[in-house]
């Protein structure tokens, strides 16, 4: 992990996870799944999110849209993370994510790669692109919450 | 003669105010104009000295405030050279008075009827219009655009049909920028017993726009584009049209008498258009705004844009084949362009990295959500100037595009140095 301290790896797991996103296809046959649109009035982001819970795990997971690089492989940096977890476990992860976004304490090994967007405060208005993912995934627990 | 360093010194915001670490070169115009000291200082005026509803007391304080914001319309009427101050409706803002503008003339239009927009209107000059098909079953068309998707007469002539009863064309588009003949379409428009509404929000703070000498039927923009306060606008309107709209919203001093049984009496424009408090400090600093801009001229302001405008698009042109502008040709303010590989939605990464250089751009569609269609791409890069903008402020731009391009080149970081 101490290689996340540099700069350009860093730089390299963002682009990555931007130019070859994981889980980024959306299923036909989504009978299984809740699914949620994410759109911004206010920048391009325009993403699609699919999750298949079965007995508290998320069996599957995926994603699609127009998003901006920050947007996108946070998004993609998300599905990985969550993919075979139960939801108290992603719940965790989300909550340290939000954490480190909002500066306030967190577990970094909680979230892996995702530190690669621990300083996105700095510029403020770039918040909602490193969030919208995430924000997507929570409203998806939260329905498959109250539909139980 | 105008001088743009002594301007600059009248904006409190352009003489201290940094933004990461350093002076800020703004150039988000096109979004909201800097305001200068003296509209500041009218507004605070107001709140100090007479800070009293207007149309309501009988003291002489509240005399004052009636005055000054009455006054206003004067200094609109003398701005867009109409015929009189009564056919000037102050709204909240472009945005406002375009819906007020589509409210009012739904009870004349009928089902069929053609409203004509272009793909390069701002959300404001699209969506009432949209919801006037949902509610009446109107017909939108669009106008046809050349290869540069520029409008000419005579494409505009090519679009018209007997159909078509109302035209709504933003003046100057808020990212392409190219000023429309606004005088021959309108000539256009009439020949056909058509309507024309012109968004202006984009074209009056930089142009001398005279809707006697283009003869608009409506024209609607917005204070806070040129340096006025928020919340404040324009809805202009030949009398006779202005009157014939309905009144959107209905309450105090918009009426003339109510009855108890339900008959109610009301004003005649623009009142009929004002119902409730205003925003009376805000109108009073559009007035101060309008004439200082005045006072500067108006073809100054043009010939100042065009002139730094082109500094720097003969230094991208010849110094950055990286950067593609999308509308070199035009002399609106905004410059539409995009680092190459930073195309549609990666574009915002160019607007962060600019902004560690203090500079402020907007990035996206810029609530033109036709205009992809367009132009090809989803996103671009929009630095939108105005009057106190320099030539070393352009420099300052072209400079930081080579800065981060020739970062990106040898790996170092690029678009994305400031979040690692
Ligand atoms: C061409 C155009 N029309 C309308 C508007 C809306 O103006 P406002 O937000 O002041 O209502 C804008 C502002 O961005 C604009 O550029």
């Amino acid at each position: 992990m101490a290689s996340l301290n540099d700069p350009m790896i860093l730089r390299q797991i963002i682009m990555d996870h931007y130019d070859n996103p994981r889980h980024h296809q959306l299923i036909e046959d989504d009978s299984k799944y809740l699914s949620i649109r994410k759109d911004s009035d206010s920048c391009i982001d325009d993403i699609t999110m699919q999750v298949n819970i079965n007995n508290d795990i998320i069996e599957d997971i995926r994603f699609d849209g127009v998003a901006c690089t920050i947007a996108t492989s946070s998004t993609s940096i998300l599905t990985d993370l969550v993919i075979g977890k139960t939801i108290d476990e992603a719940q965790e992860i989300i909550d340290n994510y939000k954490n480190m976004i909002f500066e306030k304490d967190y577990d970094e090994d909680l979230l892996e790669e995702a530190i690669a967007f621990q300083n996105v405060h700095r510029q403020a208005n770039r918040i909602k692109c490193a969030t919208i993912g995430w924000d997507a995934l929570q409203q998806l627990i939260d329905k498959y919450r109250e539909a139980k | 003669m105008f001088d743009v360093y002594e301007t600059r010194k009248k904006y409190p915001i352009l003489n201290g105010i940094k933004m990461e670490g350093h002076n800020l070169v703004y150039m988000d115009s096109g979004a909201t104009a800097l305001k200068p000291q003296c509209v500041i200082d009218k507004v605070v005026e107001y709140y100090s000295e007479y800070s009293t509803n207007t149309h309501r007391g009988d003291y002489p304080l509240a005399h004052r405030a009636d005055e000054e914001y009455e006054k206003v319309r004067k200094i609109v009427k003398e701005f867009i050279n109409c015929n009189d101050e009564n056919e000037i409706v102050y709204t909240y803002g472009t945005t406002h008075s375009i819906n007020v503008l589509a409210h009012g003339i739904k009870h004349m239009l009928k089902k069929g009827d053609v409203v004509l927009i272009s793909e390069f209107e701002h959300a404001s000059n699209v969506l009432p219009w949209f919801r006037l098909k949902d509610e009446i079953g109107i017909e939108i068309e669009y106008v046809k655009l050349d290869e540069k998707h520029h409008l000419t007469p005579e494409l505009f002539k090519e679009s018209m049909h007997d159909g078509v009863k109302l035209v709504c064309l933003a003046h100057i588009s808020n990212v392409l920028g190219q000023c429309l003949d606004i005088k021959e379409i309108a000539k256009i428009t009439h020949d056909y017993n058509a309507i024309i509404a012109v968004d202006g929000a984009q074209s009056v703070p930089h142009i001398k726009v005279d809707v006697k000498d283009l003869d608009i039927d409506f024209l609607s923009f917005s204070a806070h584009k040129f340096g006025g306060p928020t919340g404040i606008g324009v809805l202009y309107g030949k009398y006779d049209l202005l009157n014939k709209l309905e009144a959107y919203n209905l309450g105090g001093g918009m009426n003339t008498r109510i009855e108890c049984n339900t008959c109610y009496f009301i004003k005649e424009a623009p009142f009929k258009f004002e119902a409730g408090t205003p925003a009376i400090e805000a109108t009073i600093g559009m007035g101060k705004a309008i004439q200082f801009i005045m006072d500067i001229g108006m073809d100054n302001i043009h010939e100042h844009i065009k002139k730094i405008r082109k500094h720097a698009i003969d230094r991208l042109q010849n110094e950055l084949p990286e950067v593609i502008i999308y509308n070199p040709e035009n002399e609106g303010a905004p410059l539409a362009f995009n680092v190459k590989g930073y195309e549609g939605a990666r574009c915002q990464d160019i607007g962060s990295a600019l902004a560690t250089y203090g500079i402020a751009v907007r990035t996206g569609e810029h609530c033109a959500k036709l205009l992809p269609n367009l132009i090809g791409t989803k996103g671009s890069v929009r630095a939108s100037l105005y009057l106190y903008n320099t030539i070393e402020d352009m420099d300052c731009l072209v400079d930081a595009l080579k800065d981060i391009v020739a970062k990106e080149k040898e790996n170092k970081g690029d678009a994305l140095s400031w979040l690692l």
